[in-house]
C-alpha cells in the first residue's frame, strides 16, 4: 500500500483530508521521541501533511525538495562510511568504533528520510568517492579518508542549516531536520577530534581568520567553507544579525577575538552551492 | 536587531520589527493575564523572570541558557579542576569564549527587551572535580542542543531561526567533545541520539525546570506552558 499516493489523490478532491483523518499536532507530535518503528509507521502521514500549506510560510522550496536534497547528501555519506568500513586496513583500529557509530547514524538518516518521503524519495544515485579523481586514495589512504569525512560532516551541517528557513513553522519536519543537523555536528566534532589525535592541527569547531574560512587544510574543499551563491557568507563570517560580533565584549576585554567570532557560529549554505560542491561525487 | 542582508524582505521587515517590538513589550501584560488566570503571583519579580512572548521570547529563552553556560565555563576556567590537562584547558577556554559570545550576542540582538541578568546557583557542582565539572558541562551542552531544536519550530522570523541554528550546531560540537572527554566514543550516545539517528529534542517546559536547578532567579515561560513556581 502506498499511503502517500492515496492521500495525495484524496487531497485533490478534499484538501482537508489530513486534518480530518488525523489532527496533525496530536497524532504525529514529537515523532522523534517515539521508537523508530512507531515513527516510521507514522511518517508517511506526517509527510503528507506538508501539502496542506498550513504553515503560513513564504518558503519557495517545497518540503519534498528539501528532504530529497537531504537524502542525496545522506546517500553520499552513508555510502562513504559503508565503503570505508568495508576497506580492510583503512581505518585505524582505535578509531573503528567511532566510525561505526557515524556509519550507523548515516544509514539511519537514509532510512528515516526514505520513510518520510515514501514514493517521492529519489533513488540512490551513482557515487564516485574519488570526486572525479580529486581524492584518488580516499579508500586506501587513512589521512585522505579522515579529511573527506571532516569535509562531508561540516558541509552536511551547513546544508541542513541552509534549509531550515524552508521548513519554518513545521514542527515535525523542521524538528527532525534540525535533529539530523545536530547529529552531523556531533560527527563533525568527533572526526575533527580524531584528525587532531593523528597530528592534524584542527579543533572540534570551525575556526578561521579574516582571510581564511577553511581550517581543514584541504585546499580542494575551499568552496565548502566559502560564501554561497545565494549570499550566505563564508564560515569566517563575523556579522550576525547585522551585528559585528567582534565588537562585543569577551573574557579578554571590550572586543572578541576574530577566531572566537568565527568559531561560535556555524554558517548555513544554500542548496545550489552545496549541490555544486558535491557534484563531482555523483555520476 | 537587523536582518541578514540576503534575507531582507523589503517593506515586510519594518512591519515585522514593529510587531516584534510590540510583542516584546507585551510580554509583561500577557504574563499578568496568565497570573490572574491561576490566582498565583508569579509575574516578573525579584526571584523569578519570564522569557516573554513570540520570537523575542524564544530568543530570551536561548539567552537564559547561554547566560547559564557562560557563567559555568567562566567559573571552570577561574578555578580549574585538579589534573586539568593543557589540552582540556585549551578546549574549555574556547568553549567559555563561545558561550560568552553567544550570551553577549543574544543580549545585543534582543536589545531593550532582553531578560535580566540571571544569578546562578552552582552549589551542586564541585569545581575541583573533573568528573563533576565535565558531568555538568555534558548536561548543559546536551540540554542546549535539545532546547534549541525543540523550540526552533516556534520561530516566525526565518532570520531568527537561522541565527539559532548557527548556534545550536556549535553547541552540538561542544557536546560531542565533552562527552568524548568523559567517555571516548560517546559523542552521539544513545541517551541523546535516538535509534533513528535523530538528536533528541525537548520542549521549553521540559528544559526550564532542569535549567532552573542551576539558577537562583527562576525562569518561567508562562506563554509556553511553564511557570517556575
Amino acid at each position: 500500500m502506498n499511503l502517500f499516493n492515496i492521500l495525495k489523490e484524496i487531497e485533490k478532491v478534499d484538501p482537508e483530508v489530513h486534518e480530518r483523518m488525523s489532527p496533525r499536532r496530536d497524532a504525529i507530535k514529537n515523532i522523534t521521541s517515539f521508537g523508530s518503528k512507531v515513527a516510521v509507521a507514522a511518517l508517511p502521514l506526517a509527510f503528507a501533511t506538508i501539502f496542506k500549506k498550513a504553515y503560513g510560510t513564504t518558503a519557495t522550496t517545497s518540503v519534498s525538495t528539501v528532504l530529497n536534497f537531504a537524502l542525496q547528501l545522506e546517500y553520499l555519506e552513508s555510502y562513504f562510511y559503508n565503503q570505508g568500513m568495508a576497506s580492510t586496513g583503512l581505518i585505524a583500529a582505535t578509531d573503528a568504533s567511532v566510525f561505526a557509530t557515524i556509519q550507523a547514524d548515516e544509514n539511519e538518516h537514509v532510512t528515516f528520510l526514505k520513510s518520510v518521503l515514501g514514493s517521492a524519495a529519489i533513488p540512490m544515485p551513482a557515487i564516485d568517492l574519488t570526486a572525479k579523481g580529486t581524492f584518488p586514495n580516499v579508500l586506501t589512504d587513512y589521512t585522505t579518508f579522515m579529511a573527506v569525512a571532516n569535509v562531508f560532516e561540516d558541509t552536511g551541517v551547513r546544508a541542513y542549516k541552509g534549509q531550515a528557513p524552508n521548513l519554518i513553522g513545521n514542527q515535525t519536519i523542521l524538528t527532525a531536520a534540525l535533529s539530523i543537523h545536530a547529529v552531523e555536528a556531533r560527527h563533525a566534532s568527533a572526526i575533527r577530534q580524531i584528525r587532531a589525535s593523528h597530528g592534524v592541527n584542527i579543533t572540534p569547531w570551525i575556526t578561521g581568520s579574516a582571510s581564511i574560512s577553511n581550517d581543514t587544510g584541504i585546499a580542494a574543499a575551499n568552496a565548502n567553507y566559502g560564501a554561497g551563491a545565494s549570499g550566505y557568507p563564508a564560515e569566517s563570517n563575523v556579522m550576525q544579525g547585522g551585528i559585528d560580533v567582534t565588537k562585543l565584549a569577551s573574557a579578554y576585554g571590550s572586543t572578541t577575538p576574530y577566531n572566537v567570532a568565527c568559531e561560535a557560529f556555524d554558517e548555513p549554505l544554500d542548496m545550489a552551492s552545496v549541490l555544486t560542491i558535491v557534484g563531482p561525487f555523483f555520476g | 536587531m537587523k536582518t541578514e542582508p540576503q534575507e531582507s524582505a523589503g517593506g515586510n521587515k519594518i512591519a515585522r520589527r514593529s510587531f516584534l517590538r510590540y510583542a516584546g513589550v507585551g510580554a509583561a501584560s500577557v504574563g499578568l493575564l496568565s497570573t490572574a488566570a491561576c490566582h498565583k503571583d508569579h509575574g516578573i519579580g525579584p526571584s523569578g523572570t519570564d522569557i516573554g512572548v513570540g520570537d523575542i521570547g524564544i530568543l530570551n529563552y536561548a539567552y537564559a541558557l547561554e547566560q547559564l553556560e557562560a557563567a559555568f565555563y567562566t567559573q571552570v576556567i577561574l578555578s580549574p579542576y585538579s589534573g586539568m590537562s593543557s589540552t582540556e584547558l585549551s578546549y574549555l577556554t574556547s568553549i567559555r569564549d563561545h558561550e560568552i559570545l553567544h550570551r553577549n550576542f543574544l543580549k545585543a540582538a534582543i536589545g531593550s527587551t532582553a531578560m535580566i541578568n540571571l544569578t546562578t546557583d552552582f552549589s551542586s557542582i564541585n569545581f575541583s572535580s573533573r568528573a563533576s565539572v565535565l558531568g555538568a558541562a555534558k548536561t548543559f551542552e546536551d540540554l542546549g542542543v535539545m532546547a534549541y531544536n525543540g523550540a526552533a519550530y516556534l520561530f516566525k522570523d526565518p532570520n531568527y531561526l537561522i541565527l539559532a541554528s548557527k548556534i545550536v550546531s556549535v553547541e552540538a560540537r561542544h557536546a560531542a567533545l565533552i562527552r568524548d572527554l568523559i567517555n571516548p566514543g560517546s559523542f552521539a550516545g544513545s541517551d541523546v541520539v535516538a535509534s533513528n539517528g535523530l538528536n533528541n529534542s525537548l520542549t521549553i517546559a521540559q528544559v526550564l525546570p532542569m535549567a532552573n536547578t542551576y539558577l537562583k532567579i527562576k525562569v518561567s515561560a508562562s506563554n509556553f506552558g511553564y511557570v517556575a513556581y
